[in-house]
């Protein structure tokens, strides 16, 4: 069965089992890789996406609670708070190992798009669900600020 | 990997390496045959590029038409920076510009690209890139500058040495000319490679010890960055692999009509450490897997629980082990002794858990085969694959892409996911290019960890609070037993990655007994990031502090007393202090704790700050850490790996344990599996000591001292002892 949803702006039906996860829909059927596995259960956050605008964890979304909504990835990531965020994490240089960066963009900007200027609190809040091994975790929150700064300049 | 381990690396082999890459020259791009072009990236490239395009100047230097300069890295980059580093290093002395340079995995080869601390072989680990990549590529810069300045001479008409070169330009004064790289790279290509060059006065680095950007960081911000988790070949199908729920367990039978039966599965196939399904999704090949019916021989199988494995290690603990190292006479010491002091302390199994759980791309041919990994031990990887399939090892093409972490985990003998992957391609006969995938669970559960140690440590004082006898007890598995490192690693029955941090302890204490007990599991274990230090440097530098609480002195001035023949760890331990503001009044409810520790030749000290509220729950507020790596080759890569190992050991401070129960590991993913989150992550500061000394690695040496340090900084808030990771079973954290 078909399921229809909009893939970083672009109309996608993916002919797949509804119980699939997004996450495998979007990278084995769809082709687009920026996004990561690391647990398959919703706790790393390095699968993240944004779906309405919210985070997700696509790894435990089924693609059936996609349909008909609007999924963007790392690779659809556009305006503002996206370049912004992407600057910062550049800036710093955040990534070690980079494979949860993804995810952590992710999550950087859906928090920057609600709120402009989060302190440490709401930053750890908004990123606990993101696990980085390499811990750049400094990092991140250093970037969110500047990320913060800049959007506000 | 220790960086002690030196296999057999003949003398002069490092003049013979660079004749041997300067002579394979322009003949390498012949056999840089690499994936076709539509395919992805056929290494780790760091601007995500395929730019294979340009002339060899040497087996680490390709410069392009556009100018570009790609260095062939034969390290892994696993998140260490490792790419950057190399590249600073050639390009110093290449005088290129940074903006031109890029970096990419070298493929595959012992010769070109042996690991010179630990050859032959081709491989990352033991914190050993800079250190013994630092005069090879240094040589590799300057030969590549000297063929581009012979190659413009000629064309001028100008003797070279009226030639100068500086950011990317190659210019002549006299005459007014310059170029750029790109346009005499196809010429230098052709030239002999000079007899010999000479290299810079470190004085005049321009890009070594500055700051230069990380040249994976834009691909690592945007999702572009290439990981063996993202290889799409035409055709390609997934497996999952189901191995034995206890370490040891085969296969006795299994029933795969349910599996093949689950829509996308294509295939299952039995392999020689359990079955597989091969789907066309990483779902489908999930799916079929749950679906498989397996009845398992345990009969050979470990069946211990983990508490059972270290109530037997902790009777073991009462006996002498073998000597790792003795001065004076620590018996005599302790029969005069005023007063004993004695400890002992527990570390768990623990699972390295990196990122991208482990996983490989392999493809054959008649002829041959591919592989596309994260790989950390290339050429061991090619020997182990190339068995597998009856080949020759240079019949099997690695393609080392990004790692996602590793921590140790993909720096393996034994090959074992290359080999389950290389093993499924086979029984599935070669019909398609198989990505074999490990799942958070397959790893958490998979084995390779960092082993169960106990030990058993005494001090003997006199009546001044003296430590004059010192006697420590280790007992665990050894990493390296069983594997071609052993000639090597283990001389007199002692594995120097069990004793490594305790057998070189630096305080001076006049009378030492170190003594080690090898223990057999049928639990595969594995170097995990600092290795044998993860254990002995919190063992070691929590009883000192242990004595100092005793004998009433401060830990640091007791240190310092004890270090005075050791300044790289005292100038470590003093500027860590320093910073810390050892000696400075701390808010109510705040304590702080020092560890200075040295592993692979690279001295970090780290104080670390705690809080612990009147509930008994605690928090690690701030580390201030110091270390001395010799001549910093990138400092903000240095800082990030210091960062880094603090956050890692943190992990397993609060929470790493894998246990066993009746031989079934007990946790499975990350809800029980716990590793450190960034609410959790304490403020850091790190401060590097100049140096002019060679380099030394940084990717582990920032782990062992920050366990110990929290421990410290604990004890002192609250009088009890901390003698067991992780600290969760003790102490409640906030």
């Amino acid at each position: 069965m078909a399921v229809n949803f909009t893939l970083n702006g672009h109309a996608h039906s993916l002919d797949a089992d509804p119980d699939m996860p997004l996450l495998w829909a979007v990278r084995d059927l769809a082709g687009l890789t920026g996004s990561k596995f690391g647990c398959g259960v919703g706790q790393c956050g390095a699968c993240t996406m944004h779906v309405g605008g919210e985070p997700v964890r696509a790894c435990s979304t089924p693609l059936s609670a996609v349909a008909g909504q609007k999924v963007t990835t790392i690779e659809g990531l556009q305006g503002k708070v996206a370049k912004a965020v992407e600057a910062a994490w550049i800036r710093h240089e955040v990534a070690q190992c980079g494979y949860c960066q993804s995810g952590q963009v992710m999550s950087a900007v859906a928090l920057l798009g609600g709120n402009k200027q989060p302190s440490d609190a709401e930053i750890d809040e908004a990123m606990q669900g993101n696990i980085c091994r390499c811990a750049t975790y400094v990092r991140i929150r250093a970037a969110i600020h500047d990320a913060a700064r800049s959007l506000k300049a | 990997m220790t960086e002690q381990t030196r296999i057999s690396l003949p003398a002069g082999n490092r003049r013979q390496f660079l004749q041997g890459a300067a002579a394979a020259g322009v003949g390498l791009v012949v056999g840089f045959h690499w994936a076709p072009r539509q395919a992805l990236a056929a290494s780790a490239a760091t601007d995500g590029s395929l730019k294979s395009d340009g002339a060899m100047l040497n087996a680490f230097v390709r410069i392009a038409p556009d100018n570009t300069v790609t260095i062939l890295s034969k390290h892994l980059e696993m998140g260490q920076g490792t790419y950057t580093g190399l590249a600073t290093i050639v390009a110093e002395e290449l005088d290129a510009d940074w903006a031109q340079v890029r970096a990419e995995g070298a493929p595959a080869d012992a010769k070109l690209y042996n690991n010179l601390a630990f050859g032959p072989v081709q491989g990352t680990g033991g914190s050993t890139a800079m250190a013994n990549s630092y005069m090879q590529l240094r040589q590799a810069g300057a030969t590549a500058r000297a063929l581009l300045v012979a190659a413009a001479a000629a064309d001028w008409n100008v003797p070279a040495a009226e030639i100068t070169v500086a950011k990317g330009v190659i210019r002549h004064a006299k005459s007014k000319r310059q170029a750029s790289f790109g346009k005499f790279a196809d010429a230098a290509g052709k030239l002999p490679p000079p007899a010999q060059v000479t290299l810079k006065d470190p004085a005049g680095f321009k890009l070594i010890g500055k700051q230069v950007a990380r040249l994976d960081a834009r691909a690592k911000s945007t999702g572009t960055a290439q990981y063996a988790l993202d290889v799409k070949l035409p055709g390609q199908l997934t497996a999952l692999l189901q191995r034995a729920p206890r370490f040891g367990g085969k296969v006795k039978s299994f029933d795969a009509a349910k599996a093949k039966a689950v829509p996308g599965v294509v295939d299952v196939v039995q392999i020689s450490n359990g079955v597989a399904v091969i789907g066309k999704s990483f779902w489908a090949a999930k799916q079929g897997r749950e679906a498989l019916t397996i009845e398992w021989d345990d009969s050979a199988a470990e069946k211990r629980s983990s508490e059972q494995i270290l109530a037997e290690y902790r009777e073991l603990a009462k006996q002498p082990g073998l000597p790792a190292r003795t001065e004076g006479d620590a018996d005599g010491a302790f029969a005069t002794a005023a007063k004993v002091l004695e400890a002992t302390f527990d570390f768990p199994y623990l699972a390295h858990a990196p990122m991208e759980p482990l996983d490989c791309v392999v493809k054959l041919a008649a002829d041959g085969a591919e592989i596309w990994a994260g790989d950390q031990f290339q050429t061991i990887d090619q020997a182990n694959a190339a068995r597998v399939l009856g080949l020759k090892p240079e019949q099997v093409k690695i393609h080392t892409l990004f790692a996602g972490g590793s921590f140790g985990r993909r720096a393996n003998i034994v090959s074992d996911y290359i080999v389950e992957g290389t093993e499924i391609a086979k029984a599935f006969g070669g019909k398609a290019p198989v990505k074999l995938v490990w799942t958070r669970e397959d790893d958490i559960k998979g084995g390779r960890y960092r082993p169960i140690y106990h030990h058993a440590l005494a001090a003997a004082l006199d009546h001044a609070g003296n430590i004059i006898g010192w006697r420590h007890r280790i007992v665990g598995q050894s990493i390296i037993a069983g594997t071609p490192f052993e000639p090597a690693m283990v001389k007199n029955g002692i594995d120097s990655t069990s004793v490594e941090g305790a057998a070189n302890l630096p305080y001076a204490i006049p009378n030492m007994s170190v003594e080690l007990h090898t223990t057999n599991a049928g639990v595969p274990v594995l170097w995990w990031r600092s290795v044998g230090s993860t254990h002995t440097a919190f063992a070691t530098e929590v009883f000192l502090d242990e004595i100092a609480l005793a004998t009433g002195q401060d830990p640091l001035a007791l240190r310092r007393k004890l270090l005075t023949h050791h300044p790289r760890h005292l100038a470590v331990l003093d500027l860590a202090a320093e910073k810390a503001g050892w000696d400075k009044p701390l808010q109510p409810g705040r304590a702080r704790g020092i560890a200075v520790h040295e592993s692979f030749r690279s001295y970090v000290a780290e104080v670390a700050e705690v809080a612990v509220k009147s509930d008994g729950s605690w928090r690690t507020e701030k580390v201030t850490a110091a270390v001395d790596c010799g001549q910093p080759i990138n400092p903000d890569i240095i800082r990030a790996q210091v960062e880094s190992g603090i956050g890692f050991g943190l992990s397993a401070v609060l929470y790493g344990a894998i246990t066993l129960k009746d031989g079934l590991v007990e946790q499975s993913n990350f809800h029980d599996y716990q590793v450190l989150r960034i609410n959790e992550m304490p403020e850091v500061e790190v401060h590097i000591v100049p140096s002019n000394e060679k380099p030394t690695g940084i990717g582990e040496p920032g782990v062992p001292p920050i366990a110990p340090a929290v421990a410290n900084a604990l004890m002192a808030a609250t009088r009890r002892r901390f003698r067991a990771l992780p600290l969760a079973g003790t102490i409640k954290s906030a």
